[in-house]
């Protein structure tokens, strides 16, 4: 019948497809990041773990200085510091429990060092002896590769397998300001909020992407206001507060090992060293802002508040400092030695068992190498 | 013969019968992708397995391959088995970072510690009258990936074995299904399921002692069929059927070359950088002294795949491959 025939009977209605969906308010990041240093909510804090945070803050900052250091001395091919973002590091792998998962970006070599992998391990991909020097299953740390926001799915899944076996685990993914323009950021953000995935996604929002500043890179509200379009609550905290990441990171946690479903956090920070030892900041940013960033130190205001409270006193700060000279000069006496490396290992891994070409090709590699020995010898 | 038991299947058919075994036979396997649940893809390759087992285990996922095969490598680092489908060949493209950065990497990064069984099947090859984005040869792609492998059936039993190998394996591996053999029918007894193939084997399809043509999925039935032409010329052809392009199985190509001393690779995907240029070279490196003529490839054409009104003209067939046959220096025998 056509409208013409049923004149009368027909009533113009909505579209029937169409129901609300979630509600975007609850979802909506505060309008400024939290804080709980320089507040009244310090006072609530618990002085161990605000001892806890400074310890690891103090190494993580010494651990950034030690790895730089080593890029200089031809130790490491190159080392992306967080030198300024230790906060968020840190208690991105305090948060965890030993069954949850950590999938770090290329930056986060100190987030992994936190949460407890051999430092001389984690830093095995910025060496160049190996791709990856730990297993993943032993530490529940994904391996740190290069490609961005490329783990964001690989922690989705693994949480949302993690869930359909009943086991009590959470992933923590962590991406930079860049990494929120990939397409995989997307995807992976919204296969969590469709899976309703035990999985928190940390954005270390640094200012820049190698030189690129957010304002190139984005035109939302907040890196956090993303979350809403995926269904999901977004979270505006301040990166170098490092009590007020580690309660919002732990409400994530909390909220995702209990079913509620994924959460988007955006921390506020900044790059204070240069994209890499091999980059050059001054091409892309003033002293000015470095210098400002400065004066909001993640260490300095935990030792305010650690100070105000009489919860650490001179001894209690060169402790600090002493435990993490400890580890740098183990670091260094670890990377003072060549890695003992063997080229036949090219091969050991590609497949489960080596195709027949590449068994050829092995031969041949071996028939090199002994010719080498040779020469050598001869 | 004892064809009484049997009962004609199609590929199809085939490989949901294979996708179900390996879903009854391991709880790790989990199925996932685009229209797989409800609907039973778009080709019913998985249908009735969300029914059967649960949307957990067959499950419709949100719209993006990268998201597809990037939670896929999260399930496989947890110890499942996930099975991917990409519906078609083109639409397999926006998961390629997943694929070369992460999926074909992961167990040599971790020096073997973390493993991915993951099979991705993919649709692949013209010859369905598919609009653009629906009929590409992208094999050379996968080949051309080291940690994968790319598996092709061109057979109705084939399709069952590989399959199950393919999920069965520790590694990755692309499982290219010839969607215009699909269809295909075969006498195969779906409760008699034949033995899983090991991957990496080669296969003589049909005998012959004139030349041999190396072949895979969809060329396989036209050079059967160019086969069976050419005996009217004279020509008693051998066909030898890939079954998997990596592993590459030296061995039986090989072996059938040498008894025959010519030999022609056929398939669909475009001749320049296609695997054709590779499998000649692999054959003239290890048969020269055996080879009456050199190596000869029939491909498709180095062109985009053409619409669907003119994809006849692309794509390699009989006539073309017996062109061919005729072009391999046949006067040095006289």
């Amino acid at each position: 019948m056509t409208v013409m025939e049923q004149r009368g009977a027909y009533r113009p209605t909505p579209p029937p497809a169409w129901q609300p969906r979630t509600d975007p308010a609850p979802l909506l990041p505060d309008a400024a990041p939290y804080r709980v240093l320089g507040t009244e909510a310090a006072a609530q804090a618990d002085p161990a773990l605000l001892r806890r945070l400074y310890a690891e803050l103090v190494r993580g900052r010494r651990f950034n200085a030690q790895a730089t250091a080593l890029t200089k001395q031809g130790r490491l091919a190159v080392y992306p510091s967080t030198t300024g973002q230790e906060a968020c590091e840190v208690a991105a792998a305090l948060v965890l429990q030993e069954q949850d998962w950590l999938f770090p970006s290329y930056r986060d070599t100190l987030a992994a060092v936190a949460r407890g992998l051999d430092p001389v391990q984690a830093l095995t991909l910025l060496r160049g002896d190996w791709h990856t020097g730990y297993d993943p299953r032993e530490h529940r740390i994904a391996p740190l590769t290069t490609p961005l926001a490329t783990q964001l799915p690989h922690a989705v899944g693994l949480a949302h397998a993690a869930r359909l076996k009943g086991d009590d685990v959470v992933a923590l993914a962590l991406v930079g300001d860049g990494g929120t323009s990939e397409g995989d950021f997307h995807e992976a953000l919204n296969f969590a909020a469709v899976w309703q995935a035990p999985v928190v996604f940390l954005v270390q929002n640094n200012g820049f992407a190698i030189s690129v500043p957010l304002a190139k890179q984005t035109a939302a509200p907040s890196l956090a206001h993303k979350a809403v379009g995926y269904g999901m609550p977004g979270r505006l905290v301040d990166g170098n507060d490092a009590v007020a990441v580690h309660e919002v990171l732990a409400d994530a946690v909390r909220h995702a090992r209990e079913g509620d479903g994924p959460t988007l956090v955006e921390a506020i920070t900044y790059r204070i060293d240069a994209h890499t030892n091999a980059d050059d900041a001054t091409r892309y940013r003033g002293d000015a802002e470095v210098e400002a960033w400065r004066a909001h130190d993640p260490i300095a205001l935990l030792e305010h508040e650690l100070t105000e409270r009489g919860l650490i006193d001179e001894d209690g700060i060169q402790a600090a400092r002493d435990a993490a000279e400890t580890m740098a000069a183990e670091l260094r006496a670890h990377m003072n030695q060549d890695p003992v490396l063997d080229p036949m290992d090219l091969f050991a891994d590609v497949y489960a068992e080596p195709t027949p070409q590449l068994r050829e090709q092995r031969e041949q590699l071996a028939a090199e190498l002994a010719a080498e020995r040779e020469g050598t010898h001869g | 013969m004892t064809t009484v038991a049997l009962k004609p299947a199609t590929m199809a058919q085939a490989l949901t019968r294979a996708l179900r075994d390996a879903m009854a036979a391991d709880p790790a396997v989990h199925v996932m992708g685009e229209d797989v649940g409800t609907l039973g893809g778009v080709f019913r390759v998985t249908d009735g397995l969300a029914k059967e087992f649960g949307e957990d285990r067959c499950t419709d996922t949100p719209l993006a391959e990268a998201g597809i095969l990037g939670s896929a490598v999260g399930m496989a680092m947890y110890g499942l088995r996930p099975v991917v489908e990409m519906q078609f060949d083109a639409f397999a493209y926006p998961a390629f970072e997943q694929l070369i950065s992460h999926v074909s990497r992961m167990r040599n990064r971790t020096r073997g510690a973390m493993p991915l069984p993951i099979t991705i099947r993919v649709p692949y090859g013209g010859g369905i009258g598919g609009v653009e984005h629906h009929s590409d040869s992208s094999e050379a792609y996968y080949m051309a990936t080291p940690g994968l492998h790319v598996v092709t059936p061109a057979t109705v039993a084939d399709a069952y074995g590989l399959l199950r190998a393919s999920i069965a394996s520790d590694d990755p591996v692309v499982f290219l299904e010839p969607k215009r053999l699909y269809w295909s029918k075969d006498t195969w007894n779906p409760d008699e399921p034949t033995p899983v193939d090991p991957i990496g084997r080669a296969v003589v399809r049909r005998p012959g002692r004139s030349a041999t043509l190396i072949t895979y999925g969809p060329s396989l039935p036209v050079c059967l069929e160019a086969a069976e032409a050419a005996r009217a010329e004279g020509w008693d052809l051998e066909v030898v059927d890939l079954r998997s392009l990596v592993p590459f199985d030296d061995e039986t190509v090989c072996a059938s070359v040498r008894r025959t001393g010519r030999a022609l690779v056929v398939h669909e995907s475009g001749g320049y950088g296609g695997p054709g240029g590779e499998i000649a070279a692999r054959v003239t490196e290890r048969c020269f002294h055996h080879l009456e003529a050199p190596v000869l490839r029939v491909a498709g054409f180095d062109i985009p795949y053409p619409p669907p009104m003119l994809e006849r003209h692309h794509l390699p067939g009989v006539d073309r491959v017996l062109d061919a046959v005729g072009r391999l220096q046949w006067e040095a025998d006289n």
